[in-house]
């Protein structure tokens, strides 16, 4: 089975987040890492490869130095990667980085394909549904647990009240979320290894997707303004003589949060 | 062209950017390395060291890694560098010496032995068991009555039709009591040093944990007692008989000391960092005083000193031109540096500083082993004179 993920450089968890006032992209200058909920698509990924067989390929969208992150991933044990990296693709939004993604997972022709369910940085948390628009393809996302028998694909997906359990005829797309394993530590050697496995880099053009389709240009949605976050609000202390609780309760209730 | 660029901002915890000086690979080897010791080790460790054990398990954990015998290569094992094995002792180090020693004994001191003087046949069946952390292994060459002075073993060996026979006991050996196999080194009559292994189930074996120990206490040391143990021809390593042979493995892990003592030294750098920005006395953080600042400049410079020496070390080992003498200064200057550190942070804590709730006694304790075990600090200082002046001032 060929199964292709779809894995995001992030700034590092422990960076500072910065967005640029003049571009208003976040900065992505700082340490880097590859978006937690990525590792755990492709420690499946991998899973799946080990128990039947088959390639795991990963694919990017971003700046030429994301191939940093994608080692950690192919240090991890996937095949091959593919990182489409384009000047023009600088600002794309959701509309255009689904058509990047899409062109890119169409050239792969994978059986399955995995996606993190949200990223750290972004926090859509939708690409992977607007990918599999564009692919036509089925789509289970927040999947706790993942099944196949190489025609059809099950995923425990976890939802408020418990589970639902969904199948789809293969190729399907799945979006994993972090609660399905725990992602492996690479190993010496597959760091060693990482670096002479095929990593390849595309530009829009090798994709056949137009300049004006992808970036700023392409996008549908416009950045009008910036602004930090509203300072939190003032704090109560309530000093507990007996009566906590109930101000509490008063309080959460005052503000029809209750 | 010169050309003006702002310099990057300056980290605290990588003051000079040695960073800058290691490759993509070597970095990520050290990021999977400190990343296994943050989440395996240090939410246990001061536990594990409290009781006084060493989970075995952890072999499983670190096999898994491959870190059991990296610096090797063929029979499935991975040649790393030279860096990437200091690397790898700097961050299992800055966890615990404990966990840093038990790699580096089955790695340089019973894998490499076989490795380097073993027979075809020893090294098909031990090293990828060995590897994997199935198999165990530990290094007996310090004795009761010789430590410094290896050469003074009494541990002996005596030749019966194609065995031989072991008598004699070693002491302080790290892993002792939980290892499948021990590299026994004994002296025959003829004046030969011939390394043994010794299995676990050899009649007339045993290895008795030594307890009381107030140092390295997350990490196994044992006696071991050979009384007529019979060993099969075919377990003696056949490359090497005189004393060469333990103290080329004693080399290979000392230099993981050299980066390892490092390791030590940051771990507790970066708590009284911490620490000082934090705790406010007479009405500010202690890091605003002077003293403390000073305190803190003085643990930035050996760190950052100590880390130049060892990777410059291992860059000479990995192209082939390192001696014993240079180990010899390294693991001298190290040592000394992270207990000047680890001490020095231990008094930015308070009291604080001796509790095992921070990382900083633990060290501090750890590194009183480390100064003495793979020749002691004033060994290393006669070697160092020694390459200095032509003269032995040994005996
Ligand atoms: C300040 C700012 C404002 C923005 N405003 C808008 C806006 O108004 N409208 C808009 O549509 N977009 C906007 N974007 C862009 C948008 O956040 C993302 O580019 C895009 O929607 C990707 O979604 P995400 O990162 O939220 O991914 P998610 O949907 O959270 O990611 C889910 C999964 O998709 C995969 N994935 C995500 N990105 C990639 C990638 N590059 N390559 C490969 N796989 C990937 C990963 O598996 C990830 O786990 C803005 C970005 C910034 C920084
Ligand atoms: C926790 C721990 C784990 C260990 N693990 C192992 C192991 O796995 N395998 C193993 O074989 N050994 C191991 N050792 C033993 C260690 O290598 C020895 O303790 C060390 O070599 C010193 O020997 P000694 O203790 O007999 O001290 P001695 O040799 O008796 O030295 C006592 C003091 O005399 C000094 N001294 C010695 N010679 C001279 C001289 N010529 N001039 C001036 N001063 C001198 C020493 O520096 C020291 O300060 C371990 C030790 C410890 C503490």
């Amino acid at each position: 089975m060929k199964i292709a993920v779809c894995v995001k450089q992030v700034p590092d968890a422990t960076a500072a987040k910065r967005i640029d006032p003049e571009t208003k992209r976040l900065d992505r200058s700082g340490e880097a890492a590859l978006n937690a909920t990525d590792l755990n698509a492709v420690e499946e990924a991998i899973r799946l490869k080990e128990a039947q067989g088959g390639e795991v390929v990963l694919v990017s969208l971003g700046p030429e130095r994301a191939l940093e992150s994608l080692r950690k991933a192919l240090a991890m044990g996937a095949d091959r990667a593919v990182l489409v990296a384009d000047e023009a693709a600088a600002g794309s939004d959701l509309v255009a980085t689904s058509r990047i993604l899409a062109a890119a997972l169409e050239r792969e022709q994978a059986d399955l394909v995995l996606f993190g369910q949200a990223s750290s940085d972004g926090d859509g948390a939708v690409l992977w549904a607007a990918v599999a628009d564009r692919l036509r393809r089925p789509l289970i996302s927040q999947v706790a647990a993942l099944t196949t028998d190489g025609s059809t694909v099950t995923g425990k997906r976890q939802t408020e009240h418990g589970y639902d359990t969904i199948s789809a005829p293969l190729p399907a797309v799945v979006a994993v979320s972090d609660a399905i394993n725990e992602p492996r530590y690479p190993s010496l050697k597959g760091i060693m290894g990482a670096k002479s496995k095929p990593q390849e880099t595309l530009s829009l053009a090798d994709l056949g997707v137009d300049a004006a389709e992808a970036g700023e240009a392409g996008s549908r949605t416009t950045v009008l303004a910036l602004g930090p976050p509203p300072a939190r609000g003032e704090s109560l202390k309530i000093e507990d003589d007996g009566s906590a609780a109930q101000k509490i309760l008063d309080y959460l209730v005052e503000r029809r949060l209750l | 062209m010169a050309t003006t660029t702002q310099a990057p901002a300056l980290d605290p915890l990588d003051y000079l950017a040695i960073d800058s000086l290691l490759d993509d690979e070597e970095r990520a080897i050290r990021d999977t390395v400190r990343q296994f010791v943050r989440e395996y080790v240090l939410p246990e460790v001061a536990d594990w060291f409290e009781r006084g054990v060493f989970p075995r398990e952890i072999f499983a954990e670190l096999a898994k890694l491959g870190l059991l015998g990296m610096h090797l290569d063929g029979y499935g094992l991975p040649g790393a560098s030279a860096v990437a094995y200091g690397l790898t002792c700097m961050e299992l180090e800055a966890g615990d010496a404990g966990v840093r020693s038990a790699v580096s004994v089955q790695g340089s001191l019973a894998m490499f032995p076989i490795w380097k003087f073993g027979s075809e046949e020893q090294k098909e069946r031990w090293l990828p068991p060995m590897h994997a952390g199935e198999i165990i292994g530990c290094f007996g060459l310090t004795e009761p009555d010789a430590g410094s002075d290896p050469a003074s073993m009494r541990t002996h060996a005596r030749r019966d039709g194609s065995d031989w026979i072991l008598n004699g006991a070693k002491m302080w050996i790290t892993n002792g009591t939980i290892a499948d196999m021990a590299i026994v080194w004994a002296r025959t009559d003829e004046g030969r040093i011939h390394g043994f292994i010794v299995e676990k189930d050899m009649p007339g074996f045993s290895a008795p944990e030594i307890h009381k120990k107030l140092s390295l206490r997350a990490s196994v040391t044992s006696e071991l007692v050979l009384q007529d143990v019979r060993v099969p021809e075919e377990n003696r390593l056949p490359e090497v008989s005189t004393l060469r042979g333990p103290l080329s493995c004693l080399n290979e892990a000392r230099f993981g000391i050299v980066f390892g003592a490092v390791g030590s030294g940051r771990a507790c750098f970066e708590a009284a960092l911490e620490y000082a920005k934090e705790r406010i006395v007479f009405g500010k953080p202690i890091a605003a005083y002077q003293l403390t600042q000073q305190k803190l400049a003085e643990m930035a410079l050996e760190l950052n000193r100590g880390f130049l020496v060892a990777l410059h070390l291992g860059r000479m080992k990995d192209a082939g031109t390192l001696r014993p003498e240079h180990v010899s200064l390294g693991k001298m200057g190290n040592v000394r540096g992270a207990i000047e550190v680890a001490r020095t942070a231990r008094t930015i804590l308070g009291a604080n500083g001796v509790t095992l709730e921070y990382p900083v006694i633990r060290h501090v304790n750890n590194l009183e082993s480390v100064l003495t075990y793979e020749g002691t600090h004033e060994v290393h200082t006669l070697v160092v004179g020694q390459a200095l002046t032509g003269q032995n001032a040994f005996r």
